[in-house]
């Protein structure tokens, strides 16, 4: 198996010798190319071996991120078209609020859904079975809802607002009800839509702290593909660590082809 | 049915303290067409807007569609879809031609959509574009596109505002013998706003002339063409007024 190897585990003793090492800048240079070049290969042979290991991560991490983005986008959506076509008193603030949300650090995010996960914490001491438990999948999928629903919300508010207010009048005019009014700007609006669900997906596919945090980077349980990098960097496995972030971008790349598909001729 | 299709007293639209209309009786008979004529800036639009059910007066009540009970706000479902509005300035739905003229038979759940939208189209004269797509529609075939969809609702009450604005003399002939047509065949109660005086001639049995958000003067149309009361009005009919 490519990613139990006795090897790996050890890293690369001469490359990072030579990476740190008295070798000049230009031997320095040779070495990182090497390194991706080592990347892109591992990449393809963990692959095309559909090593077990690697699938698990990457199953985790779709896992993960997938529930967590159809939460959000549950969450965000309504949210946002409804900030978009409401007036209401105190409407400014939440919309701030929604702003500040868009920029959380992921961090942040785990060390808020750590101390409330907790056995100690609010909802960790109340040991309900709805209540997810920390390092689980559970609780980094509480901690990427929080992270990306503002940002679904936020973006989908701003597609709707960019709609003229007079189209959802004219159809109400024509017979439609509020709730056919809605879905039909919210139609109109489905190529800023898209881009909230492929933002909220960029911010979770890609974070680290968070996951880090909540989930722990157990091996064959809440290792997901950001963690696995920062663990084989760690351990000087540069190559391993290459090949599991061009998967990732891969897989980003994938679902972002999905989504755009979803915009249909607008894109 | 009744026959009157709108009665209104004292009516105020207020924005914040600037009134934009005041309209103290108002009558549309059943089968009518009227026309509300006035420069820009009149309160017709406003006016139309709360005679489809759209916004509520800030003040009066509005009687509707022979009812003794004024109308409520929000109005009823099956009451608002009684009246249909086509706008000055319409917006479409970015898709087909026939799916922008279905939407409003699709939001009720109607059967036979597609021959009735084929007909709605036929007497726009735009039977042949249905299955183009929207945003490539002119200005005189979106204006043409919108009449469709509203037409092929069939309301008791069709609304227009300035429906011929800014169009050819070849458009502003297919909507009028569309608007004619749909008296004659349907009896459609039509309101319709314009600032164009031979048109409300041409077309309307009623006249209401609004100036700064004030009725000043409503009468049948030979009177209110041949000998109106008001001095304004008759500045007004003959194109002296400078507004």
């Amino acid at each position: 198996m490519l990613w139990g190897s006795p090897q790996r585990r050890r890293g690369h003793p001469k490359r990072i010798e030579a990476l740190h090492g008295l070798g000049g800048e230009s031997k320095r240079r040779r070495c990182a190319i090497n390194e991706i070049w080592e990347g892109i290969k591992q990449a393809a042979l963990l692959l095309w071996h559909l090593d077990p290991e690697v699938m698990h991560i990457v199953a985790v991490s779709l896992r993960v991120s997938g529930t967590a983005l159809l939460l959000s986008a549950a969450i965000g959506i309504p949210l946002g078209a409804w900030l978009g076509f409401s007036r209401f008193v105190g409407r400014r603030l939440v919309v701030a609020l929604l702003y500040t949300g868009m920029g959380l650090p992921p961090v942040v995010v785990g060390l808020f859904v750590y101390l409330l996960l907790s056995q100690s914490g609010p909802l960790g001491s109340l040991n309900a079975a709805w209540i997810p438990r920390l390092f689980t999948v559970g609780a980094m999928v509480v901690a990427q809802v929080i992270i990306s629903f503002p940002l679904v919300a936020g973006f989908t508010m701003a597609a709707v607002k960019g709609v003229d207010p007079s189209l959802r009048q004219q159809l109400i005019s024509l017979g439609a009800t509020e709730w056919q009014a809605t879905l039909a700007v919210l139609r109109e609006a489905r190529f800023g839509v898209i881009v909230s669900v492929i933002a909220g997906f960029g911010s979770i596919i890609s974070e680290v702290g968070a996951v880090m945090l909540v989930g722990g980077n157990i091996e064959g349980s809440t290792r997901v593909l950001t963690t696995a990098i920062v663990l084989e960097t760690r351990r000087g496995n540069f190559s391993l660590a290459i090949a599991l972030a061009l998967i990732l971008l891969s897989l980003s790349f994938l679902s972002n082809i999905l989504m755009l598909r979803l915009q249909g001729k607008t894109a | 049915m009744s026959d009157w299709v709108y009665m209104g007293e004292g009516l105020r639209v207020t924005y914040g303290r600037r009134t934009v209309l005041r309209v103290d009786e108002l009558t549309v008979r059943a089968g009518n067409l009227l026309g509300i004529v006035g420069p820009s800036g009149a309160g017709k639009s406003t006016l139309l807007r709360v005679l489809a059910l759209l916004e509520p007066p800030t003040e009066g009540v509005l009687y509707f569609g022979g009812s003794s009970e004024p109308v409520r706000w929000p109005p009823p479902l099956d009451v608002r879809r009684r009246v249909t509005m086509v706008f000055q300035r319409p917006l479409l739905l970015s898709d087909s031609v026939f799916r922008n003229v279905a939407y409003g038979l699709r939001a009720r759940g109607s059967d036979n959509v597609r021959p009735r939208v084929e007909q709605a189209l036929e007497m726009v004269g735009l039977a042949h574009m249905a299955h183009a797509a929207a945003h490539t529609l002119s200005g005189g075939e979106l204006q043409r596109v919108a009449l469709a969809r509203a037409l092929v609702l069939e309301p008791d009450v069709l609304l227009l505002d300035e429906p011929t604005a800014n169009l050819d003399p070849y458009n502003v002939s297919v909507i009028e013998e569309a608007l004619k047509r749909l008296r004659h065949h349907n009896h459609t109660t039509i309101v319709l706003v314009t600032h164009n005086v031979f048109q409300a001639r041409r077309l309307a049995d009623r006249v209401m002339f609004l100036l700064d958000g004030e009725c000043v003067e409503a009468a049948d149309a030979e009177t209110f063409f041949e000998s109106p009361k008001d001095p304004r009005t008759r500045a007004f009919v003959r194109g002296e007024m400078v507004y």
